[in-house]
């Protein structure tokens, strides 16, 4: 078993002064603050500031073994200008595809301000040899990706190697140099809040900048429930240390009336200064054309058809 | 000290970004200019009357009547004439008249939520999705009984009271319009209800659900009045009384039927303690301290209005709670952000500043979070004090506001000693995730209620009720069939 | 009203009585009766019927029988796990639904009477659902420092052989305890006077009860029973409407230890219910 090096400065575990252990969630009353914010009704402008927000949050995300350069293009193209009928629809955070096809997003992206994220580390199972993933990368940091997103080793967690884990992600974290690194947590497997909880402490401890909830590849991806469950760790590392993580919940959010449930709920527990790309994203595809539909509706008063927005 | 500012308008404080005002509309409810008092299946014009109000702005509702002694009796005499043919009714058809009170109730809730909330000050998001639906599941739960007797009482041969008078407070009005009626219809009485002064608009507004469940006419009454009525009531022929509201009138009841035999129920304050270990889970524990007393402006009986945290973790837990208690949404109760509504009326208000004035001269120290309150209407910020002595009035009075009182233990028994150092005896909480202490604390506390790991949870299946000065019998499950019925 | 009790007339159909298109003469649509499996109606998967009062109804085969013994198993959890509250209400519902059809289903049994009883009896069961672990459970005080309490559960999915009479309350009272109990139920209709048993399940199907909860069966018993009784995914049968056959289903029924039930075609009590429910104790210390 790999010895944990020692943590890099201003962070300690345990992260709480007086609580000897990570502590625990209680599944109902989680589920049930979750259930209560997502009643919070937002409308008008309020509404309209929030879905502008969702989009420039948004990493428009093609993980396929399908994807091809020319179906990259057309999603980057989507990226930099969502709704060609509006040039004042903002464009998204980020670009999010496998390692084979940064480059051309690079190329397509290029001056745009929407950065290129690469899933590497053996995604999304990170079934692989340490070497391996460590290799991929370096190669996807050389090939121009600004942020990776990388995968926890979920068989070292659930069989409590958690110093492999938090190994991995500091070696990670050191191959990235310059870009910034969003560790993929994968909480349908990990089977209770306590250990999404657990995995988001390690995580940020290992010197994540964003975690991750899920790599979409699996059923059950983000909810509002766990995503309240790492919003407050993020707050509890915060509160401690000072530092801020960033949050990124992926999968299942299809909706504007969901993402903004989402929001709300960033907003309430970490305060309004977490509502921004550079600490807040939406792994997303199908949801950018529900937010411009949402968008045409506040702004014509009409609701609108799907035949009117390209599906990239 | 913090500042609280006053405004001219009602909506919640922005902070950040701003939800705009989400209000619900007050269309579905259409108010009478004048109400009358509803007895024998009709209305009846009373000589005397008083304007009810909306708490947020004081502006006026209605005219309702003011219930002369006279009155009372009328309406008892209505409650005595139904009783035979009601009681002789097989339980089965007694149970579908419930089940219909309880599908009608169910179909009309919105208008009854939005009436609640105008009427008497708490916020839309709870009479929706909290009282409503638990009032149309008490009649739904009790109708299911009305044929069963047999099963709960087994060889004992039950048999109804005759008329009950029922007197119910402000601060859940249709709810425990619910908890009195579903019960005692159940077990074949009739009764006449007073609602509270302050809060009588959907205790004549369910008149009009009677109306269509096509109930016999005198099996439920409803007299409107102020204390007095209240009085009228409990002297008048009735063979029980059912009463919730404070210890103080409750006594006063007690002792006015002395010697008389009429069977009586009380349900009186509180002054709960929730009680916090090391070892809880943080977070959702600081939710349910704040649930606790700020849910319905901590107008609750039951409220966690004593925060006994263990002292190892006192530090993170105050520094949450402050933190929680700053995105409370304190405004307009028909507001569908509103967390926290107005206060239901000067009277309590004035009860409420008199108690905190008092917990700033005895040393204990104030946290309010920032607020903007309405310049018109009754409101009061979210309020924690901490430093606070077991001796303090505000360690000891119920306040029945949003005002919570922190105090510290180190072991179990010393929370266990604090807890039970109160007259009252009607809830308690317990945070920690360690089962055996969960039911060792469950034990040992002197409360006819222990949440673990919640608070302020209700279900008509479930048992609600005091130990000591918080009264006695129990509504719920079907112990609350018992003070309705007599037996061989 | 159509000829007393057991009888094969053919049930009157919409309308005026006589037959053919005349001058203002509208020709009925008639009803093809179907088995009630999954929450869908669908044919035998043999494709045979046979003739009961008048009307072509579906001849169930032993596929059928392990098709809804299947969709019951798939439909229990969910009842199970709703509350009580729900479960109630959802039984109240198909008391309402079926207040909505006193005429057709009066025109297929022996009256208005016999409906009402049922309907009543739906109402009845429904009320009981939230007070079985009040009134068969509780809490045990047991010598020493452990809370100990015992809850009722539902044993899962139930087989009914109803009897032949009364077609509709006789099936209704069989199997209402076990729904209330939160089990799922596969029940043989009475083989001479099916019809109302199919016009029951419209008014369930209508009534918010999960797909599979209530699976209705027409066709013959001596054929049917016997497959219902072997199945080892079965967990408890009411052999009430057996007669004969009794004898030989329990002892099929001892293959996977069913637990057999035997009542009365006209019987309201709580331990109808308790009959498919199993009780189970939970301990755990108490302690600082």
């Amino acid at each position: 078993m790999a010895q944990a090096p020692a943590l890099p400065r201003g962070f300690e575990l345990p992260l709480l002064k007086r609580l000897p252990r990570i502590g625990s969630i209680d599944q109902v009353g989680v589920e049930q603050r979750a259930a209560e914010l997502a009643k919070r009704s937002i409308k008008k402008d309020a509404k309209v500031w929030a879905l502008e927000l969702a989009l420039r949050c948004c990493d428009l995300t093609t993980l396929e073994g399908a994807d091809t350069p020319g179906k990259v293009a057309a999603l980057c193209s989507k990226a930099i200008r969502p709704d060609p009928g509006d040039a004042t629809v903002p464009s998204v955070a980020a670009v999010c595809v496998y390692p084979n096809l940064i480059a051309p997003a690079k190329e397509r992206l290029a001056g745009s301000g929407v950065k290129v994220a690469s899933v590497a580390t053996s995604f999304p199972s990170g079934q692989s040899p340490l070497d391996v993933k460590l290799r991929e990368v370096e190669d996807a940091v050389a090939l121009g990706a600004d942020e990776i997103d990388m995968v926890i080793d979920r068989g070292a967690f659930l069989s409590g190697r958690y110093g492999k884990v938090v190994d991995e992600i500091m070696q990670v974290k050191e191959a990235c140099n310059d870009a910034h690194l969003k560790v993929i947590l994968e909480v349908a497997e990990l089977g209770t809040y306590d250990n999404v909880r657990r995995a988001s402490l390690l995580a940020m401890a290992a010197g994540a900048d964003f975690i991750k909830t899920s790599t979409g590849k699996l059923p059950g991806a983000a909810t509002l429930p766990v995503q309240l469950v790492m919003l407050e760790a993020i707050r509890d590392v915060y509160e401690e240390t000072g530092r801020r993580v960033g949050m990124k919940p992926a999968g299942g959010i299809r909706t504007s009336k969901n993402a903004i449930q989402y929001l709300v709920q960033v907003h309430e527990t970490l305060g309004p200064d977490w509502l921004t790309p550079d600490l807040y994203r939406i792994g997303a595809s199908s949801l950018v054309n529900d937010i411009l539909m949402q968008l045409r509706k506040e702004k014509t008063g009409a609701y609108q058809s799907k035949d009117y927005f390209t599906v990239d | 000290m913090t500042e609280v500012e006053k405004r001219g308008d009602r909506s919640p404080v922005p902070a950040g970004w701003a939800y705009a005002p989400a209000p619900e509309s007050t269309d579905v409810v259409r108010l009478q200019e004048r109400y009358g008092l509803y007895v024998g299946g009709e209305w009846l014009e009373a000589k005397e009357h008083f304007t009810t109000l909306a708490p947020r702005d004081e502006a006026p509702l209605a005219q309702v009547a003011q219930a002369s002694e006279s009155d009372v009796q009328q309406a008892v005499a209505a409650a005595r004439e139904a009783f035979p043919g009601w009681a002789r009714l097989p339980g089965s058809e007694r149970a579908k008249y419930l089940f219909r009170i309880a599908r009608i109730l169910a179909e009309r809730s919105r208008e009854f939520a939005v009436l609640e909330s105008l009427n008497g000050g708490k916020p839309i998001k709870e009479s929706r999705d909290v009282d409503l639906p638990l009032a149309a599941a008490h009649f739904f739960y009790y109708a299911g009984w009305a044929d069963k007797l047999e099963y709960a009482f087994p060889n004992r041969q039950p048999k109804p009271v005759g008329v009950a008078g029922q007197i119910i407070p402000w601060n859940f009005p249709i709810l425990m319009l619910a908890w009195k009626i579903a019960p005692a219809l159940a077990a074949g009485n009739t009764v006449v209800l007073k609602p509270a002064e302050t809060t009588p608009l959907t205790a004549l507004l369910f008149c009009d659900i009677v109306r269509q469940a096509e109930l016999p006419p005198g099996v439920i009454n409803i007299v409107t009045g102020d204390g007095s009525t209240g009085a009228a009531l409990v002297d008048s022929g009735v063979d029980k009384i059912a009463f919730t509201g404070s210890t103080e009138v409750g006594k006063a009841i007690q002792r006015r039927l002395a010697g008389t035999g009429k069977k009586l129920t009380l349900e009186l304050g509180g002054k709960a303690a929730n009680i916090v270990f090391d070892d809880c889970a943080l977070d959702q524990a600081v939710e349910g301290i704040v649930n606790g007393i700020y849910f319905n402006q901590g107008h609750v009986c039951c409220a966690g209005s004593r925060l006994l945290v263990q002292e190892s973790i006192y530090e993170p837990v105050v520094e949450k709670l402050k933190q929680r208690m700053a995105t409370l949404r304190v405004g307009d109760p028909l507001d569908k952000n509103t967390d926290v509504g107005a206060i239901n009326s000067r009277a309590q208000l004035e009860k409420i500043e008199e108690l905190v004035a008092a917990g700033r001269e005895e040393g204990a120290e104030i946290y309010q979070p920032p607020c903007r309150l309405p310049e018109q209407g009754y409101w009061f910020a979210p309020t924690v004090f901490t430093n606070v002595a077991q001796s303090y009035r505000i360690a000891q009075e119920e306040i029945f506001g949003p005002v919570l009182s922190v105090l510290t233990f180190r072991t179990p028994e010393e929370a266990v000693e604090k807890a039970n150092n109160t007259p009252y005896g009607l809830s308690a909480g317990v945070w920690t995730e360690k089962g055996s202490r969960i039911l060792w604390m469950a034990q040992h506390l002197r409360a006819g209620v222990v949440w673990a790991n919640t608070f302020n949870r209700f279900d008509p299946t479930s048992p609600f009720g005091g130990y000591k000065e918080s009264g006695f019998g129990r509504e719920g499950g079907l112990h609350g069939l018992e003070p309705y019925l007599e037996f061989e | 009203m159509t000829g007393g009790v057991g009888s094969t007339e053919p049930p009157r159909s919409g309308g005026a009585g006589s037959a053919g298109a005349g001058a203002g003469n509208r020709i009925p649509v008639k009803k093809t009766y179907k088995l009630y499996i999954g929450g869908a109606f669908p044919r035998s998967e043999s494709g045979r019927t046979y003739e009961a009062q008048g009307q072509n109804v579906a001849l169930a085969s032993r596929k059928d029988v392990r098709d809804a013994v299947s969709a019951a198993r798939a439909g229990q959890p969910k009842w199970a796990g709703a509350t009580a509250y729900s479960r109630g209400q959802v039984l109240y519902r198909v008391a309402e639904m079926m207040e909505a059809r006193v005429p057709e289903l009066a025109a297929l049994c022996s009256g208005e009477n016999e409906v009402h009883r049922a309907i009543d009896r739906f109402v009845w069961y429904a009320g009981f659902a939230d007070k079985l672990s009040q009134v068969l459970g509780g809490t045990n005080p047991v010598a020493g420092p452990y809370f100990n309490f015992t809850i009722p559960e539902p044993t899962g999915v139930v087989a009914v052989i109803a009897p032949d009479d009364p077609p509709l309350l006789g099936l209704v009272s069989r199997i209402a305890p076990a729904l209330t109990g939160g089990n799922a139920v596969v029940a043989l209709a009475s083989e001479t006077q099916p019809l109302v048993a199919i016009e029951l399940a419209e008014a369930i199907a209508t009534s918010d009860v999960p797909a599979g909860v209530v699976n209705l069966l027409t066709g013959r018993r001596a054929e049917l029973a016997p497959w219902l009784a072997s199945h080892m995914d079965v967990n408890a049968i009411d052999v009430t409407g057996a007669g004969g056959l009794r004898a030989e289903l329990e002892v099929a029924a001892a293959e996977n230890v069913k637990r057999v039930v035997s009542g009365k075609a006209d019987s309201q009590s709580l331990y109808e219910i308790s009959a498919f429910l199993e009780l189970k104790t939970v301990w755990h210390p108490i302690g600082v």
